[in-house]
């Protein structure tokens, strides 16, 4: 889809932007670029839409050299975000988001009923149409910024640093929200961050740089953790990814015993029975109510009339990765991480070592 | 003070009388006068103004022979000039125009250039980034963005083109410094008073037009006071 043949960049003053570099980059994906400041990430992302040209090499978009389409026509069709949405202030959100296909001549009618469209899918609500840009909060601009990229349904969308200039709330809030998009949308996508934590939740694929413009590793998030290529990207990827590849094992991987599980009306004598600090104390469908610790359970009477402490929470086998099951586990007052099914109901236990054991999960 | 309240009487007096109003010596002949100059002027200076105030502020080349040559032109005394080129060319309205033009190409040259510079490299980015052509950056995003230091500039040469064109009388042109300089030879001060009273209220109208106009022209959304809600 984009492919980067032996590309560099040098400029005048000596200085090396990008060095040899050689990428092809799948259709339909999000593809990351990550490394420190300076390393070319940005560069590299620019060449696409030829806002920089490449010294040498080239660089091709479905098997066409770039530097064969005009630098506006060729823009046109790629979609473009930038760090703080670039926003033109003197246009309404509406007129904003119409930019490119009023650029592509469309009718002013057409390309506000795209316009509105767009608005609706990035989550805003229409009475914001008629704003302008100052009037809106950063996470607003942003969303906005990638309406208007999408103006005319471009097939590939660049991302500089979109999600960077906004609070950390607001940037989960962005990034669950693309990965959304995306999931509709099936771009192919070339996102650049200096956030590895970022570059692994939205990746199909990274490509880490170091300094000096050259690419360090191009892997999948799940690999980079797994079996980083050298110091350099061990160390950027960050000293806790043994519990960041956690992410990428299933929850269904989890090996899981029974566990102690008493139901809410058995009596109290079977849970002292059990030989476990602390029993797990279920409804008539096995969902889980909370834990009951044995030590200050009542002489007689049933689980229903215990005070339970709280569970924490559980983690499920259908949706949630190895790394859910293991706060879980840290979470639980019995440090027992409790895996529940679709409906809710408790299928087992385990406890840090069991979930950190798991295939994929354990030491290398 | 009664000998200043008279005067007033006096000035009043002049404005109103009926001579005044017909005739090639009154004051709609000498208004007419005075706004060809000016607008004539203005326009000549708006041409080189804006074009090359566009032209360096959207290329970024040649920015330091704006501010040199504003400069300079700013240190030109008006008056001087006039009577140089009328030496040079003889009596005609051309050393006026000439003089007039000299005087407000600075503020529109400065205003337009530093208004089209100063819109974010990031806004200026993202258009070409979305695929608009150098013409179109200029023309969808750095003139409507420059548009409210471009008005002030208009605005500030217009008010000066107005209130200087009275140079205009010196050497036999007409115009409403006519009438001051009539005034002063003649030590007729009412008339001095009553031609001044009228520039200024040209001067006032010229004002209130051109707030008039940014309030039409400049997008709401650039105006600092818009409001988060």
């Amino acid at each position: 889809m984009i492919r980067f043949d032996a590309v560099s960049k040098n400029y005048p003053n000596g200085t090396t932007a990008v060095d040899d570099l050689s990428l092809e980059l799948a259709e339909g994906g999000i593809t990351v670029l990550v490394g420190p400041s300076g390393c070319g990430k940005t560069t590299t992302l620019r060449m696409i839409n030829r806002m920089v040209e490449p010294t040498t090499g080239t660089v091709s978009l479905r098997g066409r050299d770039i530097r064969e389409v005009n630098a506006p026509e060729l823009r046109r069709g790629i979609g473009y975000v930038i760090q703080h949405a670039g926003l033109f202030p003197h246009r309404t959100v509406l007129d904003n988001i119409a930019t490119v296909p009023l650029l592509l001549g469309w009718s002013r009618k057409k390309a506000r009923a795209r316009a509105a469209e767009l608005l609706e899918l990035v989550g805003l609500p229409a009475e914001m149409a008629k704003r302008y840009p100052n009037q809106l909060s950063g996470g607003q601009q942003q969303r906005v910024g990638v309406a208007r990229a999408l103006g005319a349904d471009p097939p590939v969308l660049l991302m500089d640093e979109p999600f960077s200039a906004v609070d950390p709330i607001v940037r989960a809030e962005l990034q669950a929200e693309f990965i959304r998009l995306q999931k509709e949308l099936h771009k192919t996508i070339v996102f650049v961050t200096h956030d590895i934590d970022e570059a692994i939740k939205l990746g199909n694929n990274i490509a880490v740089f170091r300094t000096g413009g050259r690419l360090a590793q191009f892997d999948t998030p799940e690999r980079l953790l797994t079996s980083p290529a050298d110091e350099f990207v061990a160390d950027f990827v960050g000293h806790d990814r043994g519990i960041r590849r956690l992410s990428f094992v299933k929850a269904a991987e989890v090996p899981l015993r029974e566990g102690p599980v008493l139901s809410a009306t058995s009596p109290v004598a079977e849970a002292r029975a059990v030989k476990e600090p602390w029993v797990l104390v279920v409804d008539d469908a096995r969902r889980p109510l909370g834990w009951a610790p044995v030590a200050e359970l009542p002489d007689s009477g049933t689980l229903v009339d215990v005070q339970l402490a709280p569970l924490g929470h559980t983690f499920s086998l259908v949706g949630d990765s190895a790394r859910a099951a293991l706060d879980s586990a840290l979470l639980s007052p019995a440090r027992l991480a409790v895996g529940v099914d679709a409906d809710g109901a408790v299928v087992g236990a385990a406890d840090v070592h069991e979930i950190t054991g798991s295939p994929g999960g354990g030491d290398r | 003070m009664n000998d200043f309240l008279n005067q007033i009487q006096l000035v009043g007096d002049w404005l109103t009388s009926s001579s005044q109003w017909h005739g090639d010596e009154g004051i709609p002949r000498r208004l007419l006068e005075h706004l060809t100059y000016s607008g004539l002027s203005l326009l000549f200076a708006a041409l080189i103004g804006l074009t090359f105030g566009l032209l360096v502020g959207h290329t970024g080349r040649g920015a330091f022979a704006v501010a040199s040559v504003a400069n300079l032109a700013r240190a030109i005394p008006t008056f001087g000039l006039v009577v140089l080129v009328v030496t040079l060319a003889g009596l005609s309205s051309t050393p006026v125009l000439i003089a007039l033009v000299a005087l407000a190409v600075p503020p529109i040259l400065i205003n337009t250039f530093e208004g089209v510079r100063g819109v974010d490299p990031a806004t200026r980015d993202a258009a070409r980034g979305v695929g608009m052509t150098g013409w179109e950056v200029l023309t969808r995003v750095e003139v409507p963005m420059a548009l409210p230091l471009i008005l002030l500039g208009l605005r500030v040469a217009a008010i000066q083109v107005v209130a200087t064109a009275t140079v205009a009388a010196y050497p036999g042109l007409g115009g409403l410094g006519r009438f001051i300089v009539d005034g002063l030879s003649r030590n007729d001060y009412e008339l001095v008073i009553g031609g001044s009273t009228v520039v200024v209220v040209l001067a006032l109208v010229v004002q209130a037009v051109f707030t008039a106009l940014r309030r039409v022209v400049v997008s709401p959304g650039l105006r600092a006071a818009a409001t988060k809600s």
